[in-house]
């Protein structure tokens, strides 16, 4: 058996690896949520943030283009009732919304016979029927990650893509080889899902993140 | 583990034993002793028999014990499961170093015969012997003129190293190489794999000075981790071709994260080809064709693709396998291109592909081909359209009115011109150092076609489309690419 760290918990962790995130506030009660609000000067996404959330969308833990402190609480509101006593939510994860068209993902996945592996793909609500998607070992070379990038067959959304400039694939780049970085250093790693990084002016941001442990490293 | 003697007592045995051999043409015992003493081996033959009766003319002896001491390096085993560690331990006695084991009922068969294999490999360790198999069909070791398998066929000698977890293949490469010409240094079927496995053999082969490229069949591996670094040491030193079945088996994984799911089985085998520089292929063909192009062709030390094709069609398709591929069509330089004006007469295609439209005079072609062969600004060429003059020339000669009308004279007149080109283009391709692949599907329907002949005949590849021909050489661009990247000349763009 596995279990999953909490969004919030995950982000801190894979943050101090070097992956870029957006700016975002966890708050535990509706009136920390409606004051957090109002520091935000752009359509607002949050999220129930717990241990043992898997998949949010699908459980439908995700409010999103909420703007204003009552739109905030009263989503936040209806996060906290619908969380389960064995998500073991910590509180809700207030993030700025991300203007970006294209979706990535990128994670690590442990293979039983090659062990860690690094994972980079299209994303988005089609990505596994797409299944454009390539696959690594752990540790890379800067040449696999690069190597990766060029892998996929949608090389055009690397480009220039309806209004949006250019990906910065060094920025890609260094996602891959810090995913690897954290195959080595985190505790009982079982997988890394950053679903989705999402392009915003050219730059690679994670807008989620999931850590997978066989266990808690107890301290 | 194992020494580069061992491997030396596999491959280049002074003497072989066959011990089983037997008068009946449906055994093992026969066919192995058959396939040693009529492909030409070099060696002294021993061959063991129960009964001491005559097989193939040759006298046999009761056991391997009557085997004078130092004569012979490699025991082919052809007897049952219980009889083999006593074949062994005779042949470690007489001073053989290394057995191939074809005989079956060891892991393949249950559980009794998983418990004989292991102790078979038991032994052998404590005898300091390397045995291959059991239930492999044999090897094959042209610098000796060795044919010691149970099925054919025998290859042209060359410098593919083929190693196999499947025997069927093994025989599969032969026989295209047999077709083709491009030939074989060493082959082995790895059978059960008890003692050692295909990365064993890849590693020799990496030693090899009769070996300079690896072709290799894979179904499963154990031990990720290691055999991806073996196989990345064996890819620093020669390249590695290699087809694995089971591609398709193993799906999408319940896994709590979206990654989890997306990395099956085959992606993560594909990836790990990619990172440690080995050319994964689609089918034994593919793989084949990539073999050849390595074993025959220098490496292109950049991806600029020349097409020269003397008629159109050909040359379009080709262009549209490039796109898939990390091969550029390159724009042509003005200077190349005036060279070309001068050549041709105006209606060629003034791009790439180089389509001659049919308006060669005689010595258009070898003009052309040279000019493009060694233009700097390209790393490589295909030709393609060759050939079809001589093929008309065959249907003149099998026609009613050969020799008469002139049609002796014209037919060898193509076939000479025919000849001619595939010479200029192989020694542009020798001068310049840069790869030259012919492609044609005479290669298949006419092997005897004037081109084909002549492409053969240079001991290269001629392959059997444009297609298969771009893919071989995406390959050998992206080994180049990858060896590259251990050295600062390095660059993303390649």
């Amino acid at each position: 058996m596995s279990l999953t760290l909490s969004e919030s918990e995950s982000k801190a962790i894979l943050s101090s690896f070097g992956i870029p995130f957006l700016p975002e506030v966890l708050v535990t009660t509706e009136e920390e949520a409606s004051a957090a609000a109002i520091r935000f000067d752009t359509p607002i996404a949050a999220k129930l943030c717990g241990d043992n959330i898997a998949h949010k969308s699908e459980r439908g833990l995700v409010r999103l283009n909420l703007s204003g402190p009552e739109d905030v609480s009263a989503a936040c509101k209806e996060l906290f009732d619908a969380a389960r006593p064995e998500d073991q939510s910590t509180g809700v994860l207030l993030a700025p919304m991300a203007k970006g068209l294209r979706e990535f993902i990128a994670g690590t996945s442990l293979d039983q016979v090659f062990g860690h592996t690094v994972v980079f793909g299209i994303g988005g609500v089609l990505a596994e029927a797409i299944a454009d998607v390539t696959v690594r070992l752990a540790p890379l070379r800067s040449y696999d990650a690069h190597d990766m990038i060029s892998s996929l067959r949608a090389q055009s959304l690397f480009a220039p893509f309806r209004g949006e400039p250019e990906v910065d694939l060094e920025s890609l780049a260094s996602i891959l080889c810090a995913l690897s970085d954290a195959t080595e250093s985190v505790p009982n790693l079982v997988s890394i899902d950053l679903n989705p990084i999402a392009i915003v002016d050219g730059s690679p941001v994670a807008l989620d993140a999931l850590i997978e442990v066989t266990r808690r490293e107890e301290l | 583990m194992f020494s580069i003697e061992h491997f030396n007592a596999l491959f280049n045995p002074r003497g072989i034993v066959v011990a089983g051999a037997s008068t009946h043409p449906g055994k093992f015992g026969f066919v192995a002793l058959h396939n040693i003493l009529s492909c030409g081996y070099r060696g002294q033959v021993y061959a063991t028999n129960r009964e001491q009766v005559e097989v193939l003319g040759q006298s046999t002896l009761s056991s391997v014990s009557g085997v004078p001491s130092g004569v012979a390096d490699l025991v082919f085993v052809c007897t049952p499961a219980t009889s083999n560690s006593e074949v062994l331990r005779q042949a470690a006695d007489r001073g053989m170093r290394a057995a191939f084991i074809a005989s079956a009922g060891y892991g393949e068969s249950g559980e009794a015969g998983r418990r004989l294999q292991d102790e078979l490999v038991e032994l052998a360790d404590e005898l300091d012997m390397i045995i291959v198999g059991p239930n492999g069909q044999g090897l094959v070791s042209t610098p000796v003129s060795l044919c010691a398998q149970i099925v054919a066929p025998y290859p042209p000698s060359g410098s593919i190293g083929i190693a196999s977890q499947s025997g069927n293949f093994v025989s599969s490469f032969l026989n295209l190489s047999r077709q083709s010409g491009v030939g074989v240094s060493r082959a082995i079927s790895v059978g059960n794999a008890a003692q050692v496995g295909v990365i064993d053999m890849l590693e020799f082969y990496a030693q090899d000075p009769s070996t300079s490229v690896g072709l290799v069949y894979l179904e499963g591996v154990a031990e990720g981790r290691s055999f991806a670094s073996r196989l990345e040491a064996v890819c620093r030193q020669i390249p590695v071709v290699l087809v694995k079945g089971g591609a398709s088996s193993s799906g999408a994984k319940a896994a709590a994260s979206h990654t989890g799911s997306l990395a099956t089985d085959d992606r993560v085998f594909d990836g790990m080809c990619r990172q440690v520089g080995a050319a994964r292929a689609r089918s034994v063909a593919e793989a084949f064709d990539i073999a050849a192009a390595f074993a025959t062709m220098p490496a292109p030390v950049g991806p600029r693709l020349a097409i020269v094709t003397t008629v159109g069609g050909w040359g379009v398709l080709a262009a549209d396998a490039t796109a898939e591929t990390n091969l550029e069509l390159v724009d042509l330089p003005m200077d190349l291109r005036t060279t070309l004006d001068e050549l041709l007469p105006p209606r060629w295609s003034r791009g790439n592909p180089i389509d001659l439209a049919g308006g060669e005079t005689k010595d258009t072609v070898p003009a052309v081909l040279q000019a493009v062969i060694g233009h700097r600004s390209i790393d490589a060429t295909l030709v393609l359209g060759m050939g079809i003059q001589s093929n008309q020339g065959r249907l003149e000669r099998e026609g009613p009115f050969f020799p008469g009308h002139g049609l002796e004279r014209i037919v060898a007149f193509h076939e000479r011109q025919d000849s001619r080109y595939i010479d200029v283009a192989l020694a542009a391709s020798e001068s310049v150092g840069k790869p030259v692949l012919v492609a044609s599907e005479l290669a298949l329907c006419d092997p005897d076609n004037a081109a084909v002949a002549s492409v053969r005949n240079a001991g290269k590849y001629c392959f059997p489309s444009a297609e298969r021909a771009v893919i071989a050489l995406h390959h050998l661009a992206t080994r180049q690419k990858w060896l590259r990247s251990f050295t600062n000349q390095y660059s993303a763009e390649f």
